[in-house]
């Protein structure tokens, strides 16, 4: 495919899905497939971010997340600075404004920053001129997750419209699942939600979702299952009895997918815990593309720096 | 002719033109405009175009001294007060140390009378509980007799009914005042702005409108079981204005207030992160504001008050959930309030009333309704003078206000107290 290059990115910073028009999204879905083959070389590198530098400010662990930046930004052959929260200035109490500005004053091109307070990267991205791609603000956005969860259903989909998806499990704390309700019924996808009510977001009976407190009935007839991890500490927030009454109703099973579609599809954005959320034996299964998310997280993070990076300021 | 000290000439008081004589400190007279009457006094100030209103009262404040002098201190808030209208402020105990103590009580009312010998007058309010732990009492006879006009645990709700119902009736017997900021802590917990939809949204942990009135309602039944009075701080949602509404009928005896934002601004505000709109409790919706606004109009929320909460800079520049709650609030509630008057929300006797009146009726502090012996409190008021909020032209030292930026019209052009000028 060959890709546009009269696209004009408009976009400073990435810091949710809603900022992207359609046509902007299928322009990172398009570059991200174009990128994809460059991982699939011997020689895993192309010249195009030479000379930039990108900082990785993750202020929560995270390990696939930033491994997938540090991963797409060197391909390109940019350089890259991790910062994590221990052993930094931050740890010692240094404001996040104060961090950005030394940061800013390194001056890289972009930071990608992981932050446990909702808002953080728009935050950033209101003091500071190079770019700011958002890797996650509290529970409020993902969105290279959700790019990327596109992605990977569209490798399998062709075609969004008329899709269902199902996403399951802790919808409430869930930055991925927002990302990703907003991006893809944006596309066309009908979406539905399964929960207990004490999971669920305030004012969800206004998204433009279905929502399900039963699983047997949420995944009859689905395309695609996304199961969202489930956070220990929400048993003693007492949002659940205990894990194995949470298990007994919403953890996906093989007898789940009977319902489905034939040849459902399974995701999850990691890390997984096998036996809560998720099935052990799906998690493994022939239409889990659980680690084909990992590999499109690369692919999509490169088509993102790179339209970040090289857009023209002056459009 | 008694020796009249100062004039005031022509200002436009509920809808008329007055010459205002003041001797001693007091009201001598308040006559219609007489363009040939002629005076021997002093001092004469010149009233035209303004308007007249009698000190207000500011009956729920913070001036952060001591403790947090680098959010405000007891010179700087007083002086915002001064430039604001307000004759007199009513000072919460979150200091520190808290003020649960005479010293700190006598600290405050030093520190005003050192700065600001003429006024505006600061009434400390005495914490309910010792270091506002919600554990035990604090010595309440102790505060009153050091000056204590009222007691609160504001900001730390009592979550012991039993503790708080001990409260209101041990200050009752010393003729004071419990001031409840209404919110059960536990529905609270964590939470950073309004609970609903655009929480859910915005990723931000929600407060919702029954933690407020939940507790609302359990002051309520409290105050009409011991028949034992309660004002309600600054109320923000429909359910709770209803509640009072209720106890009123009831004749249970409960006042409560509400603030500037409440009327005028709703969870919107905060929809960028902005955390200068960041409070507790937090903006609510339209259907909120206007049940607010109806509770004010018809005296179901009695008085206005603004929860002045000064904050640093640095401290709210940060990400959203981290920031503290409050706003400055001071230098523009008079004009924002008056906005309502011109938009025909409220009127104008309402509006004295719940900025004058009614605190005066309810903390039993002295007001000045213009019949000779009245104290002169009075201010004059250009209600025409555009302003823009920013951080010079606010006299607080906490800048942090929703408004920054946006043009308000009205402000004080000269503030007496008991006669002297201050402003």
């Amino acid at each position: 495919m060959e890709r546009d290059t009269r696209f004009i990115w408009q976009h400073k910073d990435l810091l949710d899905v809603d900022q992207l028009s359609r046509k902007e999204t299928l322009h990172i879905l398009d570059s991200a497939t174009y990128f994809k083959e460059i991982n699939t070389r011997a020689v895993k590198k192309v010249p195009t971010l030479k000379g930039r530098s990108v900082v990785l400010f993750f202020a929560e662990p995270s390990t696939r997340t930033k491994t997938s930046f540090d991963i797409a930004a060197k391909r390109l052959s940019a350089d890259t600075f991790a910062l994590a929260k221990t052993g930094s200035s931050l740890q010692k109490g240094e404001s996040l404004k104060d961090t950005a500005l030394t940061l800013q004053a390194m001056n890289p091109d972009a930071i990608v920053i992981r932050h446990n307070r909702s808002g953080a990267a728009k935050f950033l991205s209101e003091r500071l001129s190079c770019a700011i791609i958002n890797a996650g603000d509290g529970r409020h956005a993902h969105p290279t997750q959700a790019l990327l969860d596109c992605f990977t259903l569209r490798e399998h989909w062709k075609e969004f419209r008329g899709r269902t998806l199902c996403i399951l499990g802790d919808i409430a704390h869930s930055r991925v699942a927002r990302s990703n309700v907003k991006l893809l019924c944006s596309l066309g996808v009908k979406i539905r939600l399964c929960a207990p009510s004490t999971l669920l977001p305030p004012g969800v009976e206004n998204w433009p979702v279905k929502v399900y407190h039963d699983l047997s009935q949420a995944v009859r007839g689905v395309d695609a299952v996304m199961c969202l991890r489930l956070q220990l500490e929400r048993q003693q927030a007492g949002l659940l009895p205990d894990l194995r009454e949470y298990a007994s109703r919403y953890c996906l099973c093989s007898e789940h997918l009977d319902k489905a579609k034939p040849g459902v599809k399974i995701l999850h954005p990691g890390p997984m815990n096998r036996g809560v959320e998720i099935a052990s034996s799906l998690a493994d299964h022939d239409d889990s593309l659980i680690l084909d998310q990992v590999a499109a997280g690369v692919a999509v993070r490169m088509a993102v720096l790179f339209l970040f990076l090289t857009r023209s300021k002056e459009a | 002719m008694a020796q009249v000290d100062l004039v005031v000439r022509g200002a436009l008081w509920q809808g008329r033109e007055v010459d205002l004589l003041v001797a001693k400190g007091k009201i001598l007279e308040c006559l219609p405009y007489d363009e040939s009457r002629e005076f021997s006094s002093k001092r004469q100030l010149e009233g035209f175009g303004l308007r007249l209103f009698p000190s207000f009262i500011d009956a729920h404040v913070h001036l952060r001294e001591p403790g947090f002098e680098y959010k405000e201190n007891v010179a700087s808030g007083l002086k915002a007060a001064a430039h604001s209208g307000f004759g007199a402020v009513l000072a919460m105990a979150n200091t520190q140390p808290v003020n649960d103590s005479a010293t700190v009580t006598e600290l405050m009312l030093d520190r005003a009378k050192q700065h600001w010998p003429k006024g505006p007058r600061v009434h400390p309010v005495g914490a309910l509980t010792k270091g506002l732990q919600g554990k035990e009492l604090a010595p309440l006879m102790e505060l009153a007799e050091a000056g204590c006009a009222a007691f609160s645990n504001d900001g730390l709700p009592v979550a012991s009914t039993e503790l708080f119902r001990r409260g209101m009736e041990y200050a009752s017997d010393l003729g004071r005042l419990v001031i409840d900021h209404c919110e059960d802590p536990s529905l609270a917990v964590e939470g950073v702005m309004n609970e609903s939809e655009l929480s859910g949204h915005m990723g931000l942990v929600g407060v919702p409108t029954v933690s407020e009135s939940i507790q609302v309602a359990r002051d309520i039944l409290l105050a009409g079981y011991l028949n034992k009075p309660i004002h309600l701080a600054h109320i923000g949602s429909r359910e709770s204005v209803e509640l009072i509404a209720w106890a009123k009928e009831k004749g249970i005896p409960v006042t409560a207030e509400t603030c500037p934002h409440y009327l005028l601004l709703t969870e919107d505000a905060v929809k960028e992160y902005d955390a200068n709109a960041k409070m507790n409790p937090p903006l609510r919706r339209e259907d909120d504001v206007e049940a607010v606004r109806q509770g004010l109009r018809t005296g179901v929320l009695d008085i206005l008050v603004t929860d002045h909460a000064p904050h640093a800079r640095h401290e709210k520049e940060t990400c959203f959930a981290d920031a503290p709650n409050g706003i400055t609030g001071l230098d523009t509630a008079v004009a924002l309030t008056w906005s309502l008057v011109e938009q025909g929300v409220l009127d104008e006797s309402r509006f004295i009333e719940a900025w004058c009146f009614g605190p005066g009726k309810i903390f039993n502090l002295p007001v000045n309704s213009f019949q000779p012996g009245d104290p002169a409190d009075f201010f004059l008021f250009d209600e025409e003078e555009a302003w823009e909020v920013s951080a010079s032209t606010l006299h607080s030292k906490g800048k942090n206000s929703p408004w920054l930026g946006k043009m308000l019209h009205g402000r004080v052009r000269a503030h007496c107290i008991a006669g002297k000028t201050v402003v």
